[in-house]
C-alpha cells in the first residue's frame, strides 16, 4: 500500500518544534518543514544535515585565487613582460605585492558567485520555477510540517500532531 | 530563538504578529502610490533625463565640454565617483559587518541600505566609464586579448585594481541583495491577487518555498557572503584611495589614505541612509520598524566614523608639517588657505565639527535635526573629495601650470543626473520591492518586539 502524506499546519514555531521532537522520539521521520522564516534548531530534529555550501565557497575561492594568479602571471610575466616605471616584470614573486589586490578580488568574485550559483541551483531557485511551498500561507505566518507515513500509523501521528498544537491537518 | 536582555529597547514597536508584519511591509506595494511618490518620481526622472542629455553631449563632443583642464585633469568626475562609491559602503557595512556582529537592528534597514549601495555604485560607474574620454573603448580596461600584439592591461596599476574591485563589489552586492530578497518576493507572490502581480513576483521569487533545507542553506549563504563582503568593502575604498596614494603628487602620497577613505565612506554612506530612511519611514508609515532607536544607532556610527575622519584630517596636517618636505607642507597649506579655502572650510565644518553635536542624546534622537545633519554630512563628504582632488592639482610642482578649475554646465548636469537616477531607482525600489527584510524581522519579533518584551518583563517580576 502506498504511503500517505500528512500536512500539518501550525500557527507558531514552538508547537511545531515540540511536535517534531515528539515524532522523532516515536521514531517517525518528519519529511520537511515550511516556514516564513528560519526556525533555529529544527535541523537536527528533522534530520537536515549541515549544508556543505560554505566548503564549496572555500573551494571556489581557492579556484578564483589560482585563476587570478595564473592570469596575472601569464599576462604580466610570461606573455609580454614590460618595464613599467623602472620596475621590470621579470618574476612573479618580485611583482607579487602589486598583484595582491586583484588576487583578493578574484578570490572573492569566484567564491561569492560560485557559492550563489550553487545555492540557487541546489535549491532549484530559478526564474520560472514553480512555488515549492504546498500552502501559500507558509510564507506569511503559518508553519507547515510534512510527514510521510504508512497508512497504519496515520492515527497515531494525527493524535501527536493534534496534541502538539496543529491547527489544521490535511492528507495528500 | 536568542534571548535578549530586558533593558535593551525593543526593535519592533507595537503589537505585531507575523501576519501584521507581512501586511505592513506589503502595504506600499499592494496599495496605490501616493501623490508625494509621483511628485518625487517626476522630479527625479526630470533630473535623470537632464543628466542623460548632458551625458550624450559629453560622449558626442568629448570631455572637453567639462571644466577639467590641463592641470586639473581629475575634477568633478572623480570627485563624484569617489563620493558615490563611498555612499555605497554603508549598505554593505549594515548588511555584512553588522550581520557578523549579530546586530539585530540591522534587519529593519539592511534591505534599503543595500539597494542604496547598488544604485550608488551604478552612479559611480557612470563617472569612471565616462572619464576615460572614449567610453566606447572602455572594454580596454578588461584583460582581453587584443589586436595590438597582445599588450595586456597593467596589473601593477591601482586604476586597474579599481576596475576589478568595483566590478566585484557591484556584482557581489547585487547577489547578496537579491538572495535576501527572494523569500520576501515569495511572500508577496503568495498573497498577490492580481494576475500580473502574481506572475511578476513568481518570476522574481524563483519558486522559493521556505523549506527547512533551503532556510539552512540560505542562512549559510548569507553568513558566508557577509564574511566575503566585509573584507571586500574595505578593499574597495582602500583601492580607490590608492588611486591617489600610490601617486607622487604631494598631498596624495600618504599612507593614511586607505583607512581614512574607508571611514569617510562609511560616514557619508550612513548619512545617505539617514536621508533616505527618514523620508521612507514617514511616507510608508514604517515608524514601528525603523524606530528612533535605529536612527540613534546610526547617528552613533556617524559620530564614530566622523571622529575617525576628523583625526585623519588632523594627522594629515601634522604629518605634512613633521615630514619636513616643503612640497607636502605647501599642499596642505594651499588646501586650507589657497584659492579653494572655502571648500576646505566647508569640509572641516561639515565633517569634523558638525557630527560632534550628536553627542547630545536629545539631538541624535531628533528626526528633523538628524535629517538636516545627514544632508550636511553628504555635502561635507562631497567637499572632502573635491578638496583632495582640485586644490591639489591646481597647484602642483610647476607654477606655470597653476590654474583654477571651474565646473561647467555639463559637469553640474551629469552630477544632477546621477542624483536623479539614484532617486528614480530608489523610488521604484520602494514601490515594487519589499523595503524591509520581513522574513528576518519575523524571526526577532519574539525576542525584540515591544509586546513580547513587555510580557517577558512582567513574567520575570
Amino acid at each position: 500500500m502506498s504511503n500517505v502524506t500528512i500536512h500539518a499546519i501550525f500557527d507558531d514555531e514552538e508547537p511545531l518544534m515540540s511536535s517534531a521532537k515528539t515524532l522523532k522520539s516515536n521514531g517517525i521521520r518528519v519529511k520537511d518543514v515550511f516556514s516564513p522564516f528560519p526556525i533555529h534548531g529544527i535541523d537536527p530534529v528533522i534530520g537536515v544535515p549541515r549544508t556543505w555550501i560554505a566548503i564549496c565557497a572555500f573551494i571556489y575561492g581557492i579556484t578564483g585565487l589560482s585563476l587570478g594568479t595564473l592570469m596575472m602571471w601569464y599576462m604580466m610575466i610570461n606573455d609580454w613582460p614590460t618595464d613599467i616605471g623602472g620596475k621590470p616584470s621579470f618574476a612573479y614573486y618580485m611583482n607579487m605585492p602589486a598583484f595582491i589586490p586583484i588576487s583578493f578580488e578574484c578570490t572573492v568574485l569566484c567564491a561569492a558567485h560560485g557559492m550563489a550559483i550553487t545555492y540557487y541551483l541546489r535549491c532549484w531557485l530559478v526564474p520560472g520555477a514553480k512555488a515549492k511551498n504546498p500552502d501559500p500561507r507558509t510564507t506569511d505566518d503559518k508553519f507547515l510540517m510534512v510527514v510521510e507515513t504508512k497508512p497504519e500509523n496515520k492515527n497515531d501521528i494525527e493524535s501527536i500532531l493534534k496534541n502538539g498544537g496543529a491547527s489544521e491537518i490535511h492528507y495528500k | 530563538m536568542h534571548a535578549e536582555s530586558e533593558i535593551r529597547e525593543p526593535l519592533i514597536l507595537g503589537n505585531k504578529t507575523y501576519h501584521q508584519i507581512s501586511e505592513d511591509i506589503v502595504r506600499p506595494i499592494e496599495g496605490k502610490a501616493t501623490k508625494q511618490w509621483y511628485m518625487l518620481l517626476t522630479l527625479a526622472v526630470i533630473c535623470f533625463l537632464w543628466g542623460i542629455g548632458c551625458l550624450a553631449y559629453t560622449i558626442g563632443t568629448g570631455i572637453g565640454v567639462w571644466g577639467s583642464n590641463n592641470g586639473v585633469d581629475w575634477a568633478w568626475d572623480i570627485t563624484n565617483f569617489v563620493w558615490w562609491i563611498g555612499i555605497g559602503h554603508a549598505g554593505t557595512l549594515i548588511s555584512a559587518v553588522l550581520l557578523l556582529f549579530r546586530q539585530k537592528w540591522r534587519m529593519a534597514i539592511n534591505r534599503s541600505a543595500e539597494a542604496m549601495t547598488i544604485f550608488a555604485v551604478m552612479c559611480a560607474a557612470i563617472f569612471v566609464t565616462l572619464h576615460t574620454g572614449r567610453p566606447w573603448l572602455d572594454y580596454w580596461l578588461f584583460p582581453l586579448p587584443n589586436q595590438f600584439g597582445s599588450l595586456w592591461v597593467n596589473f601593477n596599476s591601482p586604476l586597474l585594481w579599481d576596475v576589478f574591485a568595483v566590478s566585484t563589489y557591484f556584482s557581489v552586492s547585487l547577489v547578496f541583495w537579491y538572495t535576501g530578497l527572494v523569500p520576501d518576493f515569495a511572500m508577496i507572490r503568495d498573497r498577490a491577487v492580481k494576475p500580473f502581480a502574481k506572475k511578476f513576483y513568481s518570476l522574481l521569487s524563483f519558486g522559493w518555498g521556505g523549506s527547512a533545507r533551503h532556510w539552512s542553506r540560505f542562512e549559510e549563504v548569507s553568513l558566508v557572503l557577509a564574511g566575503l563582503s566585509t573584507p571586500l568593502v574595505f578593499s574597495v575604498h582602500s583601492i580607490v584611495s590608492m588611486d591617489f596614494a600610490t601617486s607622487v603628487v604631494p598631498g596624495w602620497h600618504t599612507t593614511i589614505f586607505p583607512p581614512y577613505f574607508v571611514a569617510g565612506a562609511v560616514f557619508s554612506g550612513f548619512a545617505m541612509v539617514q536621508t533616505l530612511l527618514l523620508i521612507m519611514r514617514k511616507v510608508y508609515h514604517l515608524e514601528n520598524y525603523i524606530t528612533i532607536k535605529h536612527i540613534e544607532y546610526m547617528n552613533i556610527v556617524i559620530i564614530v566614523t566622523g571622529s575617525i575622519v576628523g583625526v585623519a584630517y588632523l594627522t594629515e596636517l601634522f604629518i605634512s608639517w613633521y615630514s619636513g618636505v616643503e612640497y607636502e607642507q605647501y599642499a596642505f597649506l594651499n588646501r586650507a588657505t589657497g584659492p579653494y579655502w572655502w571648500a576646505y572650510a566647508a569640509m572641516m565644518t561639515c565633517n569634523v565639527i558638525s557630527p560632534q553635536i550628536f553627542w547630545f542624546k536629545k539631538l541624535r534622537t531628533n528626526l528633523a535635526f538628524t535629517f538636516f545633519m545627514s544632508i550636511i554630512v553628504n555635502i561635507g563628504m562631497w567637499f572632502e573629495r573635491f578638496v583632495i582632488i582640485v586644490p591639489t592639482l591646481c597647484r602642483t610642482f610647476l607654477p606655470s601650470t597653476w590654474n583654477m578649475y571651474h565646473p561647467t554646465f555639463i559637469d553640474i548636469g551629469i552630477f544632477t543626473g546621477t542624483i536623479g537616477m539614484f532617486f528614480t531607482f530608489f523610488l521604484l525600489f520602494t514601490r515594487y520591492f519589499p523595503v524591509i527584510a520581513q522574513a528576518e524581522l519575523k524571526s526577532i519579533v519574539k525576542a525584540s518586539g515591544q509586546e513580547y518584551k513587555e510580557k517577558a518583563k512582567h513574567a520575570a517580576h
